[in-house]
């Protein structure tokens, strides 16, 4: 969750929902949340667990480029 | 009652002396449909600005302050925006307990001083981005 946070104040294009699953049971079935932390990038790409920095930096910009689609 | 323990108060103080400038935590609420969520999370809000004289806070209806709501992106209760010298894009959803509020402190300093702790590849890989990235951390409290 920090990463997305830190992010978010780097980029002025990119916002960082932290979301507590169990409170909002609609968006965790959407997004198919088995596992946390579950991390969504613009509805396209996902990745359950934390990862290092690199990765979700790939993650990220895998979901712009249009190179992903792993939901 | 206090959520914040006297001990979670005196740690939480100590975190915020790290704030290099003011911060906003505009919490969205609502009394309809209601959850104890929200006045929990009103709460929560109040007593961690208790601790810093950088904090500041501002409660919001989600139904009544519309126009708020949609130019910060929320369509959902509770929710807090940390906002330090400009929306950065920071959100929370639900209430932050557990580890998650270690992230609300965390992002409070972050906002602060708007300098995140990112190393400087990943930097310079973001400095060309161009497109709207929207992130959603699922979390569950611990």
């Amino acid at each position: 969750m920090r990463l997305a946070h830190h992010l978010a104040v780097a980029s002025e294009w990119i916002r960082g929902d932290c979301v507590e699953a169990t409170e909002f049971p609609d968006l965790a079935q959407r997004y198919m949340v088995m596992a946390v932390p579950k991390t969504v990038v613009n509805d396209r790409v996902s990745f359950e667990g934390a990862v290092p920095e690199a990765q979700f930096v790939d993650a990220v910009l895998r979901a712009v480029n249009g190179t992903g689609d792993d939901r | 009652m206090a959520i914040l323990t006297e001990r979670d108060r005196a740690a939480v103080t100590t975190e915020l002396a790290k704030m290099a400038g003011p911060v906003k935590l505009v919490v969205f609420s609502t009394q309809l449909g209601a959850s104890e969520y929200c006045v929990e999370t009103e709460r929560l809000v109040r007593e961690v600005a208790e601790c810093s004289d950088q904090v500041t806070v501002e409660i919001l209806n989600l139904h009544i302050d519309k126009e708020r709501a949609e130019a910060y992106g929320v369509d959902r209760v509770p929710a807090i925006v940390v906002e330090g010298a400009r929306d950065y894009g920071i959100r929370f959803f639900g209430i932050p307990v557990g580890y998650e509020f270690t992230n609300l402190i965390d992002a409070i300093i972050v906002a602060s001083s708007g300098t995140p702790s990112l190393g400087a590849e990943t930097l310079e890989r973001l400095a060309d981005l161009k497109e709207r990235v929207h992130i959603q951390v699922f979390s569950t409290p611990t």
